[in-house]
């Protein structure tokens, strides 16, 4: 069992066998992704009731959350496929942490747009320098760092290698980010859900929260998918396999069978 | 209908989070597929340049 499991994960380990795998499984996700967010999206507006406090306003915490939840999750994955193609040389595990990239950075951008826009009529401000939000900004610019350290090295090799190592350092701000609102007097409140204490919302709250997040995974898992197979494209142009793959239709474009 | 899109006073907040998040994630799928096809049919004329030198 070990063994064949360690086969399978060699084999689509290969960016040759690894690209057909994730163009079967893009569909999937997506069929997922719209599924959840049409549910999650029906509790968030028509089942979870007005919050007595925040008002209508507190609606924008089912995007901001996962959106955040996300920004970070996506960082601690990217930074884990940076340490497998440092380690290991595996060439797959580069063009994931690549395809991750943008997509946080897009989660990160989207948590601090959603909180501007939640802080504004419930703390009366778009944005303090407090020690959750400062870090979050870091993120952002963690990820646009490493984006653009990839576009400034020609050399795809060097350009991962570089990239990784900045991923890796990055990875402290992470529990910096996650336990800032307990270790420094934050405007940003608790953690609303957390491993250790009952959720303080109601359940149909935290259901929509949930829901929404797994979407937000779902969506995240196809387009990266999708992303990848352009990089594994782009970066494996000069083998056999691809020029067989794009050969093929151009062939089909001639005879119309497209 | 328009009470929905008021939301309490808070439309104004609300409707720009789900509207820029919505936009941002439509975007994304529409430049990862416009890249990819771009990627495709450059590498296809490159093999096709390549296969007729032969």
């Amino acid at each position: 069992m070990a063994l064949k499991d360690s086969i399978a994960w060699y084999h689509f380990a290969a960016p040759k066998n690894f690209y057909p795998l994730a163009g079967k499984m893009i569909p999937w996700f997506w069929g997922l992704t719209i599924v959840l967010l049409l549910v999650g999206l029906y509790l968030s507006f028509f089942v979870a009731p007005t919050d007595y406090k925040q008002g209508e306003s507190y609606r924008i915490i089912f995007i901001h959350v996962p959106a955040a939840w996300m920004s970070m999750l996506i960082y601690l994955v990217m930074a884990t496929y940076a340490i497998i193609g440092l380690a290991w040389k595996v060439r797959l595990a580069d063009m994931m942490a690549s395809a991750l990239a943008p997509t946080g950075a897009m989660f990160t951008f989207l948590a601090l747009w959603t909180g501007a826009f939640w802080g504004k009529p419930t703390w009366g401000t778009y944005w303090v320098w407090d020690a959750r939000l400062t870090s979050e900004l870091i993120l952002l610019f963690l990820y646009i760092g490493f984006i653009s350290l990839q576009s400034a090295i020609d050399d795809p090799r060097r350009a991962a290698k570089a990239s990784s190592l900045l991923a890796i350092v990055g990875v402290i701000n992470l529990p910096i980010i996650y336990f800032s609102v307990q270790w420094w007097n934050t405007l940003h409140q608790g953690a609303s859900v957390s491993p250790t204490m009952a959720p303080k919302m109601a359940t149909i709250m935290l259901t929509a929260m949930l829901i929404m997040t797994v979407a937000f995974w779902m969506y995240t898992i196809a387009i990266v998918l999708m992303r990848v197979r352009r990089i594994i494209l782009e970066r494996e142009r000069q083998t056999t396999w691809v020029m067989e793959l794009l050969g093929d239709e151009t062939v089909g474009e001639k005879d119309g069978r497209k | 209908m328009s009470e929905f899109f008021a939301m309490g006073g808070h439309g104004f907040y609300i409707w720009v989070s789900y509207g820029v998040t919505a936009l941002f994630m439509i975007t994304e799928v529409i430049a990862v597929i416009r890249g990819k096809r771009t990627v495709e049919k450059r590498l296809a004329r490159l093999a096709r340049t390549l296969s007729r030198s032969e």
